[in-house]
Formats: structure tokens, sequence, C-alpha cells
């Protein structure tokens, strides 16, 4: 019988929960207000940041770009994690700890100093091809790759750790080949936990700012690029209506996933 | 290219990251009798296959461009050390470095104190209590840092929520200044890394055998002491995890520097930024990375050294 957290627990983890929320929750008033700079709620009502969104097209472009870069970067370093952490499963190379640690890199390291590096990256491939250089999507497609695979890597290296060895010995007892393991076997198994990868890399590259930024000026603008110059430059109150989309679908898609998992368990 | 002689090239030994497939061994790959001798070598080259694209790709997107930084850090504007010179002896540099050390250290111990307040409910909660601390913590680390530190700025700038409500109430005539300073980069970094402390502490606090604190209990603890001398020192290894993701997170974050300390308090990060694109001094620019590469490579060292043995207990 696990003690439950008492008052003083309890009233922490509100001050917490009020803390966490509270930003959130301050862009829903902002993005109603009629004025054309960040001000308080009068009273007036207006969905004149919404129009914004709707009638200027560079929101929809960039969100059509961050989707196309999501998808590209998402499934690319899926499958290129996929492929590393089912080799190291499989064949438990020597250090297998520090080839881990190896393409966990990009997640270690600074974040200001991976964006150097895949600048520094970008521009010398700039001098070599037009279309995968700076400021380019394919370009912007590479970097996020980069910076999203480790996560990728973790998750898929977890879900292989749940999956019984034996069955896998057995599938090689029978003279099955590698390649029948990998996708009679093992795959079946750890499903759920790729799609979880794909998944949070793709929403890893969809917020993606610090690298972008430094590796886009004026064509690959996407969505969080976007939003920069809207909350760097000058506050505009369209960022708060374009939040408060994002914060909707976000609830929304968390909200849903809790409710299909209640029915799953029961 | 042998993607061993690439893996040592990696700075720090991760220790940390010794998975589950270290823990068992196939026997067939390793003991078959000497006629299985021709399939092992075979399965040397497939592996190779599984394992070399990922290696091959980071080794020539990320490690090779990074010497070429380190280069830049050594040639611009002329060759010699002078940049490294200057990190250690321009006071500007210098005063960005030390607040730097400052704010991840206040911004590390804020966040994974709320995240241990969060982590607790989330996992010792009702099923209530469990999922709507669910819902607090993944929500905010699902959204963008961009739109937190928005909304951030909405709360606190001259024209927002807290000065507005406060000059309402007749608190205070003219509006404070919240915004632009150490203590609302501070706030926002503590908001945008609380969520990732909650998650080590979390499974930290999953793994303490309820067992221990019942016999705390039983033995005639009050609760306050079983939490204290007991469930605390048993979740000290996740504080410790906790800590260092916080902290090695805050020392490269630039983004949420830039909008709520408005290039007032800069950090080491974002000195990067406006070296590069700002004020374009790339030398320096490029030095500073190098030195954060290897801050990090340090804490990580040392803290696996003295997490090791915690660690490796837990393993077991």
């Amino acid at each position: 019988m696990i003690q439950r957290p008492g008052p003083i627990a309890l009233g922490f983890a509100v001050l917490v929960a009020a803390f966490l929320l509270a930003p959130l929750l301050a862009v829903v008033p902002i993005s109603f207000t009629p004025a054309r700079f960040l001000t308080m709620p009068t009273g007036a009502l207006s969905l004149i940041h919404y129009r914004e969104l709707i009638d200027n097209p560079d929101w929809g472009q960039s969100v059509l770009l961050s989707l196309r870069i999501g998808l590209v970067s998402s499934v690319t370093a899926t499958a290129l994690a996929l492929a590393f952490a089912l080799g190291v499963w499989m064949f438990q190379p020597p250090f297998a700890a520090l080839l881990v640690g190896f393409v966990m890199l990009p997640m270690i390291v600074p974040p200001v100093v991976s964006a150097m590096v895949l600048y520094f990256f970008l521009t010398s491939l700039s001098q070599v091809s037009e279309t995968v250089g700076y400021d380019t999507w394919l370009g912007v497609t590479l970097a996020h790759v980069v910076m999203i695979v480790p996560c990728a890597v973790v998750l898929i290296l977890v879900a292989l750790a749940q999956v019984d060895r034996r069955i896998d010995l057995a599938a090689q007892g029978l003279g099955a080949t590698p390649l029948q393991r990998v996708f009679m076997v093992i795959l079946p198994n750890i499903r759920f936990g790729v799609l979880t990868a794909a998944l949070m890399a793709f929403i890893l590259s969809w917020e993606e700012i610090g690298v972008t930024l430094f590796v886009t000026s004026v064509n690959a603008i996407t969505l969080p690029r976007m939003m920069w110059m809207g909350v760097h430059d000058n506050i505009d109150p369209a960022i708060a209506a374009i939040s408060v989309v994002l914060i909707a679908v976000t609830t929304v898609a968390l909200l849903g996933r809790m409710i299909f998992q209640r029915e799953e368990h029961a | 290219m042998s993607e061993r002689r690439l893996a040592a090239a990696a700075s720090f030994p991760p220790e940390g990251e010794r998975a589950p497939h270290a823990a068992s061994v196939a026997p067939e790959e390793r003991t078959g009798p000497s006629g299985r001798m021709r399939p092992r070598r075979a399965s040397k080259w497939i592996a190779l296959g599984f394992i070399a694209p990922l290696l091959a790709f980071l080794a020539l997107v990320y490690v090779m461009p990074f010497l070429g930084v380190a280069e830049w850090s050594v040639t611009l504007p002329k060759p010699g050390v002078g940049q490294y010179e200057r990190l250690a002896s321009d006071p500007l540099v210098l005063s960005v470095f030390v607040r730097t050390f400052r704010i991840c250290a206040i911004v590390t111990a804020t966040s994974v104190a709320a995240a241990y307040a969060i982590a607790y409910v989330w996992v010792r909660g009702t099923r209530l209590q469990r999922r709507l601390t669910e819902l607090c913590i993944l929500i905010p680390f699902l959204i963008s840092i961009l739109t937190r530190a928005f909304g951030w700025l909405a709360l606190l700038s001259n024209r927002g929520l807290v000065n507005s409500w406060l000059q309402a109430s007749g608190l205070i005539d003219s509006p404070l200044q919240l915004t632009y300073n150490e203590f609302s980069v501070i706030l926002g970094m503590t908001h945008a890394l609380t969520p990732f402390a909650a998650f080590p502490l979390a499974s930290a606090m999953r793994s303490v055998d309820e067992r221990v604190l019942l016999a705390a209990r039983g033995l005639g603890a009050s609760r306050l002491r079983v939490f204290w001398s007991v469930f605390l020192p048993m979740t000290a290894s996740g504080v410790i995890g906790a800590a260092l993701i916080v902290f090695v997170f805050t020392l490269g974050f630039f983004v949420t520097p830039a909008i709520l300390g408005g290039g007032r308090s800069i950090m080491a990060a974002e000195l990067v930024y406006l070296r590069m694109f700002q004020s374009p001094d790339w030398g320096l620019g490029a030095a500073v990375s190098v030195a954060l590469v290897l801050i990090v490579a340090l804490l990580m060292a040392a803290l696996f050294r003295l997490a090791r043995p915690a660690l490796l207990r837990g393993a077991r």
C-alpha cells in the first residue's frame, strides 16, 4: 500500500504546476486583444491576430516547410537510429557503450556549439552544391537529423531492452538470417518503440530553433524561425495566436492519448 | 575508417550509457564451436552494415565540421592562441562566463527542486493526481521554448499581465521592471528545464522499494522523517542525474536567455550567437564553443566518476 502524498507535498506540487502552466495560460487573453502591439485585454475581443495567421501567406508557408522538414528528418533519423540500435543489440560489438556514447554527442554537446558546427558544415557544403547547403530546406533537414538522432537511438534502445533475448536466440537456432531476425522477430516486438521514436523525432524537429537560427537566413523560414522574428525583434501578438493554436493541439493530443491508454488498460 | 577510432574521438566515456545490451551476452556468438567460425566472420560485416551508416553520417556532418570550428578558433583573425588568451583575460568575456555559471547553478537548483516536488506526486499520487501532474509536465515539455518565453513576456513585461494587475489594484504606480534582467532569464530557464529534470527524478522514485518506507513507518518514524531520512537519500542518484542534465543543458541554452534577457544579461551561448551574426568575431565565437565543449566534457567525466558507485549499485 503506497502512502499517498500528504498536504505539504500536494501544496508544493500545486505551486510547481501553476508555475509550469502560467506562461501558457497567459498567452490566451493576449491573443484576443484588438491591438497591433502587446497590450492587456480591456474587454474588447478580436480575432485580428488569428486572421493575420490566415491572411499572411508567410505563416502557412512556414508551417508547410516545418512539416516537410520534420517528416523527412524524422524518417531519416529513425531509420539511421534503428539500424544502429539493432546492430548494437544483435551483434553486441566491442566497446558498445562507447559507440552509443558517440552517437549521443549532439545531445550532450551544448546546442549552441552544435549550431556553430552545423553552420560550418552547411556553409562549406554551399560551395559544392546550391541545393543542400546553407539556408536551404535540405540543409536544415540534414542539421535536424543530427540533432534528433540521439533521442531516436535512446528510445529504440529502451524498447530493445524490453525484448526477451531468448526469442531472438530461438530464431537464430532455427536458422534465421539476420534480416529475418530483424523483420520477423525483433521489429514486431519493438514497433511501438520505433513509432514513439519517430514521433518524438518529428516533434523535436518541428520545434527546433537553436540550430535553425544559425543555418537559415531568408529562404528556409521554418515556423519556429518565423516565431523567433516575432518574439525577438518585436513583440507581435500574432505569436500569441499561433501559440494558442499550438498549445491547443498539444493538449488535445495528450488528452486523447490518455483516454486511449485508459481504454487499452481496461 | 574504423569506427573504433571514431568512437575514441568521443571526448568522454559515456558510462551512463552502459545500456541494457551490455548486460547479457549471446552465447552462440561468442562461444560457438570452431565450425561456426565462418558465420561469425560474416556476421561481423553484417554488424558493420547496421552500425556504420549512423557513425559515418555523424563523422562527416558533425565531427569533421567540429574540427573545422576548432580550427577557426586558432586561425581567425590571425593564427595563434590569441582568442584563448582573450577568454582568460578579457574582462567582458570573463564576466559573461561568471554570469553563465551563476545562472546555471541557480537554475539547476531551482528546477531540480521544482521537478522533485511535482515528480513526487506524479509517481506516488492517486490515479487522478498522477494524470493531472503528468499533463502539467508533458504539456510544457512538448511546447516550443519560443512559445514559453513569449508567455513569460506576456506575464512580466511592462504592459504584461502582472504589471497591469498590480497597477489596477493600486499596489504600484509605475510598472516594475520584471523582464530583460537576470530574474526573468532564471525564471524562463527554470521553466524550460523543470520537465527535463522531472523524468530522471520520477524514474529514481519509482525504483524505491515501498517496503523500506513501510518498515520505517512501522519503526515509528514520522512521515516527514521517512521522507527526509529514507526517501530522499534513496533517490539521491536521481537528483545527481537530474542536476547534471539540467546544468549541461543550461550551459548551451541561448534562445530563452536571448528573448528574456533582451541582450542585457548575456550568457556564454548567446555570446557565440552575437559574435557570429551581430558583431562578427568568428574566432572568439569558435573559441567560446570549444571552451564550452571542454567544460561539459570535464563535468561529465567528474560527475560520472562521482556517481559511478551509485550507478553500479543501481545496475545490480
